[in-house]
């Protein structure tokens, strides 16, 4: 396991700027989460680190050594492709194996065996261990995929959405074996997703990117509360931040365009009155719908609460967050 | 009454595509049955009108393609001592003798080099040619596979006397390694065009995973791609062997005495002592052995798209 710093990092696809002066450091041990909306350039980040491309300009360290003339097989990355990429024309057991048998690893067989073994029993998928790679279902070939990686000690793991096709109950599993994997291995992990709830739940570190620009990096809490900008604020948080005209709600600080609300930043029951549109009742939350001095907004109420569509409600904010007109965060007092 | 579906054909639908493919058959197969049998028959029945379609059987074809032979009279007959084996007693039914093996054997060995030879060399280059031109940045790449396809625009024999000339030139008339570069020279444009558009359709993935697997990309060439592309691979040599195999102009013209290949030895059966069509069948017949033998030896990578489905568009 090692450290990863990027410094400067940019990289463009034609005109495409697909990295533009990134520059990161994963933390020997770190898993770091990288979100983002799609094209935001998080799995270019994961292949310039990789090797399979090459930055424009800027570098990269892997455990402090300069990586710009090594192939992607000296690099020693493993990598989880979002098209799980596994060969076709091997057993579910070769592919496991391929990494450990390639020319660098050069694993003895017993040991091949045993660390197969222990993987398939983690992804569960050991009963599918001599089925053709072809032979399996979406997220089955997803496990065998993480699996490939897992089955290696690299200096990092790279994951490009690894758990995106598997259905609810498999994905929660995962989330939590990753995290003791992770925690187990002392493994170094780059991560990228578009669900903040693996966000929150396996990062010590998120990366929030935008059209290949940084925007802010810190634990998943500061990211949370203390987003730099309206579009970081947007990636967490459900349901979404309610971002509304600065001057609806008064005590709006100078140069404030817009006044950002998450369900924690409204006090219901005092305030002024908004107007209940619909109520969606999730169980162990219900949702509110309202409509305010002509904007629509979302919060969450008490799980019993007797709220119908129609009623009306105060409401004031708490502790809001103000964004300027270029969505840059307004610091507050206190 | 069933009902109506989309996808699965109707009884009547089924009859006559059944019967569409059984006449296409029997079209195909007819004039090879015909090719076998009369490799089975006497000169008498091979020639007869109506055509005999029951006859008794006769290795006499087959003899007499592996053997050189003279007339003799009955007296020099009744000479001889008794017949050592059934070849002799054959021969000696029609009043020959055999004076020794026919050339056959060897233009058919002949064959082989230079076919089988013509095909591995156009698969070999072709499948690297092929594997550049899909992967690389080649400068002016898309000019350089129209150009390799112009090659194969001209009916090769246009360029005969020319070839003609550079072999005698460059001493490869009447040679094997003359006859393989060449059908590899008209066979190679297709084998890139034909093996590029299969290793275009394997997505690179793979080869990034292996990459990454610790594989150098000739590695992941030879361990991910090459295997994805046996389907490409099988169909494209069985082409190239076709051509090689099958090639009568510039056999006639550039071999004779050393590589001649079958196709222009079998002809020359005919003007030896009458016309003897059982002899020249059973030389086709064998002729067409190893092709088919080939295909159906392949027929198992032709069929299958091994690549389906792993992953995810």
């Amino acid at each position: 396991m090692a450290e990863v710093v990027l410094s400067h990092v940019n990289k463009a696809f034609g005109v495409t700027q697909a990295s533009r002066d990134v520059s990161l450091t994963v933390p020997d041990g770190a898993f770091v989460v990288l979100l983002g909306p799609s094209g935001a350039g998080k799995t270019t980040l994961l292949r310039l680190i990789s090797g399979l491309d090459k930055p424009d300009s800027g570098q990269i360290t892997i455990g402090g050594q300069d990586v710009a003339r090594l192939t992607p097989a000296e690099r020693n990355v493993a990598m989880v492709f979002q098209q799980y990429s596994l060969y076709p024309h091997l057993t579910v057991r070769q592919n496991l194996e391929f990494p450990l048998k390639s020319p660098v690893l050069r694993t003895p067989q017993p040991e091949i065996e045993a660390k197969v073994a222990k993987v398939a029993e983690v992804l569960r998928i050991g009963h599918k261990l001599d089925n053709k790679a072809t032979n399996l279902s979406g997220g089955e070939m997803q496990r065998v995929s993480i699996g490939r990686a897992l089955v290696r000690n690299p200096s990092i793991y790279l994951m490009d959405e690894p758990l995106s096709s598997l259905d609810a109950k498999l994905r929660a599993d995962l989330r939590i074996e990753l995290k003791h994997i992770q925690a187990d291995l002392g493994a170094t992990i780059l991560y990228v997703t578009h669900d903040q709830i693996e966000a929150m739940t396996l990062a010590t570190h998120v990366g929030v990117l935008d059209h290949g620009e940084l925007v802010q990096f810190g634990t998943p809490r500061e990211i949370y509360e203390a987003p730099r900008t309206l579009a970081v604020a947007q990636r967490l948080g459900q349901p979404r931040i309610n971002a509304l005209p600065a001057g609806l709600f008064p005590d709006a600080p100078s140069g404030a365009a817009t006044i950002a609300l998450r369900p924690e930043h409204i006090l219901l029951g005092e305030g002024r009155e908004a107007r209940v549109t619909r109520v969606e009742r999730l169980g162990d939350q219900t949702r509110l719908h309202l409509r305010y001095e002509g904007h629509d907004l979302v919060t969450v109420a008490d799980p019993h609460s007797r709220l119908e569509s129609g009623d009306t409600i105060a409401m004031r904010p708490h502790n809001p967050l103000y964004f300027d007109q270029n969505g840059a965060r307004i610091a507050q007092k206190g | 009454m069933s009902a109506y579906s989309v996808t699965a054909p109707s009884r009547r639908s089924k009859f006559f595509a059944g019967a569409l493919v059984l006449l296409y058959t029997v079209i195909t197969l007819l004039p090879l049955l015909w090719i076998i049998s009369t490799g089975f028959k006497t000169g008498p029945d091979s020639i007869a009108y109506p055509p005999k379609v029951v006859f008794s059987p006769s290795l006499e074809g087959y003899v007499n393609l592996f053997t050189s032979r003279t007339r003799a009279t009955n007296e020099q007959l009744a000479e001889m001592p008794p017949p050592a084996n059934w070849v002799e007693e054959i021969v000696r039914r029609r009043n020959e003798v055999i004076t020794g093996p026919s050339r056959f054997g060897e233009r058919f060995m002949n064959s082989v080099i230079i076919g089988f030879g013509s095909t591995f060399l156009s698969i070999f280059l072709g499948t690297l040619a092929a594997y550049a031109f899909s992967r690389f940045r080649v400068p002016l790449k898309d000019d350089l596979m129209f150009f390799i396809l112009s090659t194969r625009m001209m009916p090769p024999i246009a360029v005969a006397i020319p070839i003609f000339l550079m072999f005698r030139g460059l001493g490869l008339s009447d040679t094997h390694l003359g006859m393989i570069l060449l059908y590899t020279g008209v066979n190679i444009s297709l084998a890139v065009w034909l093996l590029k558009g299969f290793i275009d359709e394997i997505p690179r993935e793979y080869e990034e995973a292996a990459l990454i697997d610790g594989y150098t990309r000739f590695q992941a060439f030879r361990k991910v791609v090459l295997p994805q592309a046996a389907t490409g691979i099988a169909s494209t040599a069985i082409f190239c062997l076709i051509f090689a195999w099958n090639e009568y102009a510039f056999a006639v013209l550039l071999t004779s005495g050393n590589a001649q290949t079958a196709p222009p030895f079998i002809p020359t059966i005919i003007g030896v002592g009458g016309q003897d069509w059982p002899a020249v069948a059973a030389g086709a017949t064998l002729f067409l052995l190893p092709v088919m033998v080939f295909t159906i030896l392949l027929r198992k990578h032709l069929l299958r798209g091994i690549t389906f489905g792993a992953v995810r568009k």
